[in-house]
């Protein structure tokens, strides 16, 4: 049955907006946003636990919010803002948010580290002084199996006592 | 190689040399490799826990369009495996299957989705074997046939029998004897980075990129199975998505895109699934404890007697390290002058156990502290006090001949119990305090093989200024590239951003073992130490000529060596004595004792740890709040304060999933949650403020002095919390995971006037050999100084 699937896949032609960039592709329907953005866009710092929304290591913003890569479909972002890691640095200078996770220690083997940056920017867009308890909150769907989540916590308050 | 002199950058908590490319998304993970017409490799897995293979036909899949190659067990035939004594796995069973996610068959396709559809296309007959499930069910004869072939009787697959001293005599000497059974849950690694492996095979050479610990091992597994020299193989580590041993042994996935790469002449990639990482497995063994410890009226031990049963799943791995890992670090924390040990590890059908986070150590550890503290409420005696009484002391030997050089265990303790308030802590309802200690190995004292090599070795090249250090070390996110560099740094007087790595990759770099029994920053450490400070010796010798005075005369501190810059002395020091490499290797001393079985244990040097949890328990639910813990660890020295801090709150929190939630449980042969929200892990919200200092002992062989950071804080966690619990409730919960269902269980006996206990209340017969009876080292034997074998 999957053979007939594979000969059946239906491809359609989107406009994706990442980073600021707009893209042009030709994608099978049933593509994951994030499958497009590894495979299709190169975008590699967008890394996956699961790639069932239980992890949280795809987290990427659409629109400034977080959203798990590995469950929309990119047929529903057209016309959306979609920001991965690859987009929060300005050129060559890091976001206060990389610096500080650069700094304390917050990154250990880096892998659900993007997806953190993400969710954490989102929240301290909506929250520029969030207490230690709303960090947690807001990061609940995000694992981390190195760190214990203190220095990430501590990374979060330094970025936002230096953005604030 | 203790040094009093001022650091350059030792001690200083720097970021890590590769912090930039993790924040900035740019580290290459081996899944985020995508070479030119990579085919993508999928691999058909068991569905039975246990099962003869009668046939697989695998010509629908080649038939599908995109399929590039199918491979088979008959494609792979050679064994192999960790331990040279257990080389029992193949990439692809084809006789035989013994756990559900046992591979069988792999497919390359020019997409992952072809591979996906090729796979369930191949069609395999199965003869169903009876599953064995438990260790009670591996002690009894099987139902149908054994699950491997060696070991015995029935499904065991190692005994051991040790004493060590005069047991009886300890016990008889004894006035109080305590007898406690304990249980250990299995639980499992959980990277966040899914194992990954991409082969290429150019010009006959194969090069594997994957996410291992251990390239070398990967390296030596791949050149027997595939039967091809070591030259022609080249393994290279990418960038490390997390590992805690979980990465530690050659995987199948891996041999097969190197098959498979070789059969197709095209790039194979193969990154498993979040289920098939729980198959892959080889987690923390599920272990029963016995356990007798004999005391004076005054909580001084006088003997104790310790057997362990090691649910293995169905092959050897680690194993055998494992079960002797599980007896042989009780008496580096405390002096027990006489100490039997009887260990057993069975097969079942489950996906293979192995080294987790402290190897074979936290499920002993969690016995030996509970029954102590119990054997302390029975005698009247404060458990820290009991404890304390009976703390190995600095540079002596333990009955079992193991070497402890650096010992902070009296700081570590005295720092957390006057951080705690320990002793006058708040008496409410439902509010404990528990305390317990550990310590670990800086690294095994003898390699997976037998060899006479050194275990690691760096070498340095500088080159008008610039210095690159070559070490086969992996960084799995621990840090160790930086403490390579921070060691090159400090004794050329440089900074770690002017020393370039490079690091696991077979081709480029000298030997190192990998990243397994905390031995990068001791092992590696050294090697980079003796490296660099020959590099140095070149450089001071050519500034001092051109100085026209002594070597001793010239500093070599920031960036300058003596009245040049580390540049300008560079290019002299080349025009003096051509190119400029150094190198430097690390040997441990060889320290194992007299007797089969000692090469698990010795470690040139024990990291130490004391702990205290707060919590508060509902008696109603059952449910438990961590509030905070305090962990002191002896480090040995710090070489970098941010990274150890990183290791030792990782530690904590590991211990606490494991102690509170984590489990790898199995149901009519099946894993119970092969997934990230079922199994479950401690999140942002679960994870309370963790208090860490930093104790620093200096220890003599170690690089300025430093042991061991990412286990040992691990291993006081489960005991502490246990102990927390019943200060809180007066229920012992025996097992981890404390779950709100047994906490509320153990209340409900104790209301009905049974013991207030939830555990395994006996341990099973189990046909031990003979005890090997060895007698303990001479006292006259100087402390420090290697044992003689």
């Amino acid at each position: 049955m999957k053979q007939e699937v594979l000969r059946e896949v239906q491809r359609v032609v989107l406009n994706l907006d990442v980073n600021g960039e707009r893209a042009e592709l030709l994608l099978p329907v049933h593509k994951t946003l994030l499958e497009v953005l590894r495979e299709d866009m190169q975008l590699t710092g967008t890394k996956h636990g699961c790639e069932l929304g239980e992890c949280g290591t795809c987290t990427v913003l659409v629109d400034g919010r977080p959203e798990l890569s590995c469950l929309l479909l990119p047929i529903q972002l057209e016309g959306r803002a979609i920001t991965t890691v690859e987009g929060l640095a300005s050129g060559s200078e890091l976001h206060p948010l990389q610096q500080a996770f650069a700094e304390t220690g917050a990154a250990q083997c880096g892998y659900c580290t993007p997806g953190i940056l993400l969710a954490a920017k989102s929240l301290l867009e909506s929250n520029a002084r969030p207490s230690r308890d709303e960090i947690r909150e807001a990061l609940a769907g995000n694992l981390c199996r190195c760190t214990g989540y203190a220095k990430i916590l501590d990374a979060i308050e330094l970025a936002a006592g230096r953005m604030a | 190689m203790t040094t009093t002199r001022e650091f350059g950058v030792v001690g200083k908590p720097l970021a890590r040399v590769d912090a930039v490319t993790k924040v900035t998304g740019r580290a290459i993970y081996a899944d985020d490799m995508l070479l030119p017409r990579t085919l993508h490799c999928r691999i058909l897995r068991s569905p039975h826990p246990h099962a003869r293979i009668l046939s697989i036909d695998t010509s629908a899949a080649r038939r599908i369009p995109g399929v590039q190659a199918v491979i088979t067990g008959a494609d792979l035939p050679i064994k192999f495996g960790i331990l040279p004594v257990t080389q029992d796995e193949r990439a692809l069973e084809h006789e035989k299957v013994r756990y559900v996610g046992d591979p069988i068959a792999a497919v390359a396709a020019i997409e992952e989705e072809i591979a996906a559809a090729a796979i369930d296309a191949i069609s395999v007959e199965y003869e169903v074997l009876d599953p064995v499930m438990s260790i009670e069910d591996a002690l009894a004869a099987p139902r149908d046939e054994r699950i491997q072939d060696y070991g015995g009787p029935n499904n065991i697959h190692k005994l051991v029998a040790l004493e060590f001293g005069d047991v009886d005599a300890g016990f008889e000497r004894a006035d109080h004897i305590r007898e406690d059974v304990f249980f250990f849950q299995g639980n499992t690694h959980l990277p966040m980075e899914q194992h990954s492996a991409i082969a290429t095979y150019v010009d006959g050479r194969i090069t594997l990129w994957s996410s291992t610990q251990v390239v070398h091992y990967v390296h030596r597994a791949l050149a027997k199975v595939l039967e091809l020299p070591m030259n022609r193989i080249r393994v290279i580590g990418a960038a490390h998505g997390g590992g805690f041993g979980g990465k530690t042994d050659p995987f199948a996935h891996e041999i097969i895109v190197c098959k498979l790469a070789m059969m197709t002449g095209r790039p194979v990639k193969c990154t498993l699934t979040r289920e098939e990482v729980f198959y892959a497995h080889r987690g923390r063994h599920p272990v029963l404890m016995w356990v007798r410890t004999g005391a004076t009226r005054d909580g001084q031990i006088t003997a104790m007697h310790f057997r362990t049963a090691l649910d293995g799943g169905a092959y050897g791995s680690y194993g055998v390290a494992s079960t002797f890992y599980t007896g042989a670090l009780q008496t580096v924390t405390y002096d027990i002058p006489a100490y039997r040990f009887e260990g057993c590890r069975v097969f079942t059908n489950k996906p293979p156990c192995g080294p987790k986070r402290g190897h074979g150590t936290p499920q002993p550890r969690f016995a030996l502290e509970l029954n102590l503290e119990k054997i302390s409420h029975e005698l009247g005696i404060d458990p820290v006090d009991l404890k304390q009484r009976n703390f190995v002391k600095p540079m002596t030997r333990t009955v079992n001949w193991l070497r402890v050089t650096s010992c902070g265990l009296d700081e570590c303790t005295e720092r957390v119990m006057t951080a705690s308030n320990y002793r006058r802590r708040e008496r409410r309802p439902g509010h404990g305090m528990g305390f317990a200690i550990s310590s670990y190995l800086s690294g095994a004292g003898t390699a997976i093989y037998w060899n006479d090599m050194p275990h690691s070795e760096v070498q340095i090249k500088v080159d008008r200024g610039g210095v690159t250090a070559y070490c086969g070390a992996m960084d799995i996110g621990q840090g160790s590239d930086s403490v390579l560099a921070m060691i090159v740094a400090e004794e050329l007087g440089l900074q770690p951003a002017d020393v370039r790595l490079v690091t696991a990759d077979t081709d480029t770099t000298p030997i190192d073992l990998g990243s397994y029994s905390s031995r990068v920053t001791f092992m590696a450490g050294n090697a980079a130490i003796e490296a660099a400070r020959k590099m140095r010796g070149m450089v001071v010798e050519a500034a001092a000529a051109k100085m026209g005075c002594d070597t001793s005369a010239v500093e070599v501190r920031g960036g300058r060596i003596g009245d040049f810059t580390f540049e300008e002395a560079s290019v002299l020091a080349e025009a003096r004595f051509g190119t400029l490499t150094s190198a430097g290797s690390y040997t441990p001393p060889k320290l194992a004792g007299p007797y089969k079985g000692s090469g698990v244990g010795p470690s040139p040097a024990y990291s130490y740890s004391a702990c205290v949890v707060d919590l508060d328990a509902d008696a109603r639910t059952g449910l438990v709040h961590v509030n905070k813990i305090w962990i002191a660890h002896d480090v040995g020295r710090a070489i970098n304060p941010l990274l150890v801090e990183g290791q030792v709150e990782g530690s904590v929190y590991m211990g606490l999933g494991e102690a509170l939630m984590e489990e790898q449980a199995f149901r009519k042969g099946l894993h119970k949650w092969p997934s990230m929200l079922e199994y479950k892990s401690p999140t942002f919200v679960d994870m309370p403020e963790v208090e860490t200092f930093i104790v620093e002992t200096d220890d003599p062989e170690g690089p300025y002095g430093a042991k061991e950071a990412g286990q040992g804080p691990l291993l006081p966690v489960p005991p502490a919390v246990c102990s927390a619990v019943y200060d809180a409730l007066g229920v012992w919960i025996d097992e981890v995971p404390v779950t709100p269902e047994k906490i509320v269980e153990a209340l409900r006996r104790k209301e009905k006037g049974e013991p207030g206990r939830f555990g395994p209340t006996r341990f099973p017969a189990i046909p031990y050999p003979p005890t090997i009876k060895v007698e303990p080292p001479p006292r006259d034997l100087p402390s420090a100084a290697p044992a003689a074998i």
